[in-house]
């Protein structure tokens, strides 16, 4: 176990290497003048202003030279202190956001794993549920409409579900608001008597005791998160249906049955346990997914995540800012990748014996 | 049949081999024989087959106002309130259909499902919206096909290193989820091409042909080892003729069932993009251009449902009926792949 442990740890280096390489590679589209948003926050237009920010910055010099000061940072030769490196944090200046990249990010954050919070309990309780209850009445009623649904779920693009669901509940009943907070509940949280212990607003709202404020802060997740379980209800439901159906038609279940146990155990005990190990995968990524940022959702419902912050930049063609949107993206997905594998070994023997 | 077999007949009984299941072998077969006898497989062909008269016939639903740029809609003036369902098309209309007057008896010419803000006509883009979905899709897999195919299988003939280099850098590229990476392409890709459908197709090729290299290269594994790339290679043939003319044609058909069944997702995903506002220009008849109109209404989508409904209609039943097909196919060719895709 401690050896997989390791021997998957060691591959963590591995793996990001491949992401910075991906993500340096896209940086080598650009002209050394756009990459020079790395390192300064305008970026200049006159001739001799632009030679002397390539000279400055190192932008004309050999690729791996620029690898390198761009994972670990460049001593600027004018102020003689340390720019750039994304391995410091510093993942250059955002034209759109106005800012660092990096603090634009932070800055996004809470509201993206607010929604992820909300999401994940209702898509992985729910998709899990329905993929059980599927295989377990295997080609009757239940298993044919969950299936429809899987598949008409599977080919419901998310933005025309979102933007359905907003002119049903939103223009048409008035019940659900896009965005993240009220206008006047906005106020009382910056107001200083509200004190942000998370930055998450349910949470810092039932903190300070203002059920108004949860209630108006979850009265703006409710969308995204139905949009957001719906498309994930629909793969969780395929992959634990058919790992379900697998276990189910194994020996060991028949001599459950056989022995006489009731079948309320036979699948809660006996195969349920083996038919989720498969979907632990998919569920980590699913999470992994939630906390990168849904880039649609997020856009739909006008929600001021990580995923909607990154369209703004691209639609506005900031690449610096996407890039850097991106390589958050990419690290919480390999970290989820890492947990995912090291819960596997957990929960199944069979990988710690490999 | 079973008296032959008792009289000990030699041979055992002969079922007659149509040319097709020659052609593409016993396993193959059986999966297009799926396609026209499961009644989801059916339904998606029957609707395909309908998407692909609309987009053939586009030209004489809705005539277009400038032949030289069908793809762009016309539009009915400036005002960016939309208008409903039926209502008189006022400025400069294209011209008129020439079943509309056949049907309704009249010349004059309206906008069949409303306009969008803009006053872009919303049925217009539906009709040739179909055009672009099939040209975006087919491109997209083609392409994404031909280059999966070449790295896979040269990673798998020569195996080795170059197998090994082959597979980091799809590694490489999976590391970043799918629309991240076309985002951030096309976002690059935007100031080189302008505005056009080119960004976002070439980004989801950038990012698409992944999943085939990985699995043409599992098939051709299994293949280089037999009897007839032996007897290739005996009578002195080159490597490139060996990998092309023997090895690829026998392995590639789960391949291309596979990314046929990926149009509709490629579609989908060209949709997402165009929704966002990246790649195509305003007013380029595409579906998930035309549902990104909705977005300025957000709060009367309740009086202006049409701009969500139709494009959203389209798009969705185009993308299911690839899906019913694919997963027909997929469930003939092995249950075991019945997982997830992307």
């Amino acid at each position: 176990m401690t050896a997989y442990i390791i021997r998957r740890l060691l591959l963590l280096p591995v793996l990001l290497f491949g992401v910075t390489v991906i993500i340096f590679g896209l940086l080598q589209f650009l002209s050394p003048v756009e990459r020079s948003a790395l390192y300064v926050r305008e970026i200049p237009h006159t001739e001799g202003a632009v030679e002397g920010i390539i000279k400055r910055y190192g932008l004309d010099q050999p690729i791996y030279v620029q690898y390198w000061h761009w994972l670990v940072g460049r001593i600027d030769p004018v102020t003689g202190k340390r720019v750039g490196g994304i391995l410091r944090g510093d993942l250059g200046y955002s034209r759109v956001g106005s800012q660092p990249v990096a603090s634009l990010i932070a800055q996004r954050f809470p509201a993206t794993a607010e929604l992820a919070l909300w999401a994940v309990v209702p898509i992985i309780g729910v998709g899990i549920w329905l993929g059980v209850q599927s295989a377990v009445r295997h080609n009757r009623f239940f298993d044919q409409v969950a299936r429809v649904f899987s598949i008409i779920g599977w080919s419901f693009p998310t933005f025309v579900f979102g933007l359905l669901v907003l002119m049903i509940f939103y223009a048409k009943l008035k019940w659900f608001p896009p965005g993240r907070i009220s206008d006047w509940a906005s106020a009382v949280i910056n107001s200083g008597q509200f004190h942000q212990y998370t930055h998450l607003y349910t949470i810092d709202a039932l903190l300070n005791l203002r059920f108004d404020i949860f209630w108006d802060a979850l009265k703006h997740l409710i969308l995204p998160v139905l949009t957001l379980s719906y498309l994930n209800w629909a793969l969780l439901l395929r992959v634990t249906r058919s790992s379900m159906l697998e276990v189910l038609g194994q020996d060991y279940i028949r001599t459950a049955r056989a022995k006489g146990l009731p079948e309320r155990l036979v699948i809660n005990r006996h195969a349920r346990p083996n038919a989720l190990i498969p979907v632990v995968t998919l569920a980590g990524l699913m999470v992994a997914g939630l906390l990168g940022g849904v880039v649609i959702t997020e856009t739909v419902f006008n929600y001021p995540g990580i995923g909607s912050a990154a369209a703004q930049a691209a639609i506005q063609l900031d690449v610096i800012t996407v890039l850097g949107f991106a390589l958050f993206n990419g690290t919480i997905l390999i970290l989820a990748n890492l947990i995912v594998d090291i819960l596997y070994a957990v929960i199944d023997p069979r990988v710690r014996l490999e | 049949m079973k008296e032959r077999l008792s009289q000990g007949s030699e041979f055992p009984p002969l079922r007659k081999i149509g040319w097709l299941e020659r052609l593409v072998g016993p396993d193959n077969y059986r999966a297009l024989r799926a396609l026209v006898t499961t009644p989801a497989a059916i339904a998606g062909l029957v609707l395909l087959a309908i998407f692909a008269l609309v987009a053939i016939a586009a030209p004489l639903i809705a005539p277009p106002a400038n032949p030289r740029d069908p793809y762009r809609i016309p539009r009915d003036g400036f005002s960016p309130d939309p208008r409903p369902m039926g209502s008189e098309w006022k400025h400069n209309p294209p011209p008129l259909p020439f079943w509309w007057r056949f049907v309704m008896k009249t010349d004059r010419w309206v906008h069949i499902l409303g306009t969008a803000s803009g006053q872009w006509d919303i049925f217009y883009g539906v009709i040739w919206g179909t055009r672009t979905a099939f040209r975006v899709g087919i491109t997209i897999t083609l392409a994404t096909l031909i280059i999966g195919v070449l790295v896979g299988s040269i990673s798998a003939y020569y195996g080795g290193i170059i197998d090994n280099i082959l597979m980091r850098i799809v590694d490489i590229f999976l590391t970043l989820p799918f629309l991240m990476a076309a985002l951030i392409l096309a976002t690059i890709l935007v100031p080189r091409f302008g505005k056009s459908i080119y960004p976002a197709v070439i980004a989801l090729i950038g990012f698409g042909w992944m999943g085939y290299s990985r699995l043409i290269r599992g098939d051709i594994l299994s293949i280089k080892e037999r009897e007839f790339v032996l007897a290739a290679r005996a009578v002195g043939a080159r490597d490139y003729r060996i990998l092309f003319r023997h090895i690829v044609p026998n392995a590639i058909f789960p391949t291309l069932v596979v990314a046929s069944m990926d149009i509709g997702s490629y579609v989908l995903s060209f949709a997402a993009l165009a929704f966002l506002g990246i790649g195509v220009e305003i007013g380029y008849a595409d579906w998930g251009q035309l549902l990104s109109f909705a977005r300025n209404w957000i709060t009367s989508l309740a009086d202006y449902w049409y701009i969500v409904v139709w494009p959203g209609l389209a798009l969705v039943l185009f993308v299911l009926a690839w899906n019913l097909v694919g997963d027909a196919l997929r469930d003939a060719l092995d249950p075991r792949m019945r997982t997830i895709r992307r």
